[in-house]
């Protein structure tokens, strides 16, 4: 089974990959290289240590706010999914964030906080934040009355019910949204780079194009991608581990 | 025509000296609506009795009301002579959903009432551990509840309840969820348990068969607003083996007249 799978992810890799290359030697646009290209300009970048130095700038921001996010998220969400009060308080404040143009909202952050980390800590938290919190918060509203009937009649304190019931009992749904959260806060971080100051991956982006180096600005687009899709995978073996019988197979298993 | 004994078992309704739970004068109102008016009843220790009724006349809210999970309008339970505040050490709850705990093991599922109470890992495991064995599912300790049958299930909700060692068992239609082969197979153990356990049944049926087959004594509600309208305490085939139940002339005289008691309030 997870011999078919593994096939199935290189089958569905060299598909992709096959196609870029296809459609880079057309070629499409002028400015789209040839799958190889880009990964011969992503091994040089990678020897000459750029992408590391670059990596050093983008982390930054995207370790901070992914941080904030998923702690100050769930904990929030939790609050929100457990009280009506706080729900009626902090709800909407997520729903217009997560429906705000955030582009058009960089000036407003950069005038109160500035060119420097903190605007992009905001950026990459206002990207991740909101679905943390709305998943963790839906959630743990809809643990099932039964299990926490059970509880109680089990003698669980209140802590008790929260920490062993509710929280896992939402987990699937909060680790699905930190995984929506954690890709927003990559798009966040890239974004903060590109529209508050060019550092890091962003600068590589931005000065690859200014110069028409496409190889480079598509290698370093799909180190990130390829950074976040590792990141993804480490969150699901982790919500694997934590939560081992969450894991109930494929729905046509 | 209706024999002696069937005569007997309605009439011998008297009040026993030891009850192991009291029903004091308890009523609940959801809003305007009466769920259980000014209800008494007494539970005999170390027997069965079964609460059974049409659907919607309040026997689960009762269970849950004495399993302290809900709060009575007024009157008062009594366990061992003390009355309630809450839930309580002396009382197991088995669900009609079973409700497990799906991402936590067979083993974690049972000794979840003794986790919560803080009984040490290892402790709590061989407790557990001999549970499950007493009810059947020795070599599915690690397995997941979604990898059980619905008739397996309920046994872990039962080994849960059985394992925190209380002396009253509440059980709120426990077999309704399984299927109808899997259902006779666990009377004929709660027949058992009754039996070789020291501890008093509570149990939530609407099957009228079901109450009959496994009860010591059989309090019929009545729905809107929900009161006893009578006792019953089959008496003469309790010890003709559980193969014979089912043939015993008393057990089918009780079953119609129940049935006769009961048609009017089903709609």
């Amino acid at each position: 089974m997870s011999n078919r799978s593994t096939y199935l992810k290189l089958l569905s890799a060299v598909i992709v990959f096959g196609a870029w290359e296809i459609a880079g030697r057309i070629p499409v646009s002028y400015a789209f290289p040839t799958f190889l290209e880009s990964m011969s300009a992503l091994a040089r970048m990678t020897f000459d240590g750029t992408l590391f130095a670059a990596y050093g700038e983008t982390l930054k921001p995207l370790v901070i706010g992914v941080a904030i996010s998923a702690i100050l998220g769930i904990v929030l969400g939790l609050w929100i999914g457990l009280s009506s009060v706080f729900d009626w308080m902090f709800s909407p404040i997520f729903i217009v964030m997560q429906a705000a143009p955030l582009a058009a909202l960089i000036p407003i952050l950069v005038m109160a906080y500035g060119i420097g980390l903190t605007s992009k800590v905001f950026v990459v938290c206002i990207m991740a934040m909101p679905v943390i919190v709305l998943n963790t918060s839906s959630a743990v509203r809809n643990t099932p009355e039964s299990i926490k009937e059970m509880g109680r009649s089990f003698l669980a304190s209140d802590r008790a019910v929260i920490l062993k019931i509710i929280l896992p009992s939402a987990s699937p749904i909060i680790f699905s949204g930190l995984r929506l959260g954690v890709s927003a806060g990559f798009i966040g971080a890239i974004l903060s780079e590109l529209k508050i100051t060019p550092t890091g991956v962003g600068d590589i982006i931005t000065f690859s194009r200014s110069i028409a180096d496409y190889p480079s600005m598509y290698a370093a687009i799909f180190s990130i991608i390829l950074l976040a899709v590792v990141f993804l995978n480490l969150l699901e073996k982790l919500e694997n581990t934590l939560f081992e019988g969450n894991n109930r197979g494929y729905a046509s298993d | 025509m209706v024999t002696p004994q069937t005569r007997q078992a309605f009439e011998t309704a008297q009040p026993l000296t030891d009850n192991a739970v009291a029903v004091r004068g308890v009523s609940k109102n959801y809003g305007d609506v009466e769920a259980l008016k000014n209800l008494t009843l007494e539970f005999p220790r170390g027997q069965l009795t079964s609460l059974l009724g049409p659907s919607g006349c309040g026997k689960t809210t009762l269970l849950k009301i004495i399993a302290g999970l809900l709060e009575p309008t007024a009157g008062e339970i009594e366990v061992n002579g003390k009355a309630i505040t809450g839930p309580g050490p002396d009382r197991a709850f088995v669900f009609q959903d079973f409700a497990l705990l799906p991402w936590a093991s067979v083993m974690r599922n049972v000794a979840f009432g003794l986790e919560l109470r803080g009984v040490a890992k290892s402790e709590r495991e061989s407790v557990a551990g001999k549970y499950i064995a007493d009810v059947g599912l020795a070599g599915f300790e690690n397995s997941f509840p979604h990898e059980l049958s619905g008739g397996m299930r309920q046994r872990v909700g039962l080994a849960r309840a059985l394992s925190v060692d209380a002396q009253v068992l509440l059980m709120d239609e426990p077999f309704s969820a399984v299927d109808e082969q899997t259902r006779r197979k666990f009377q004929e153990d709660l027949l058992n348990l009754v039996q070789n356990e020291n501890k008093t049944f509570i149990f939530v049926t609407h099957s009228i068969e079901e109450a009959v087959y496994v009860s010591d004594q059989i309090a019929i509600l009545l729905p809107r607003p929900s009161r006893v309208s009578e006792i019953i305490r089959p008496s003469g085939f309790r010890d003709k083996g559980v193969d014979n139940i089912r043939r015993d002339p008393e057990y089918l005289d009780i079953v119609d007249e129940i049935w006769a008691s009961l048609r009017n309030y089903v709609e």
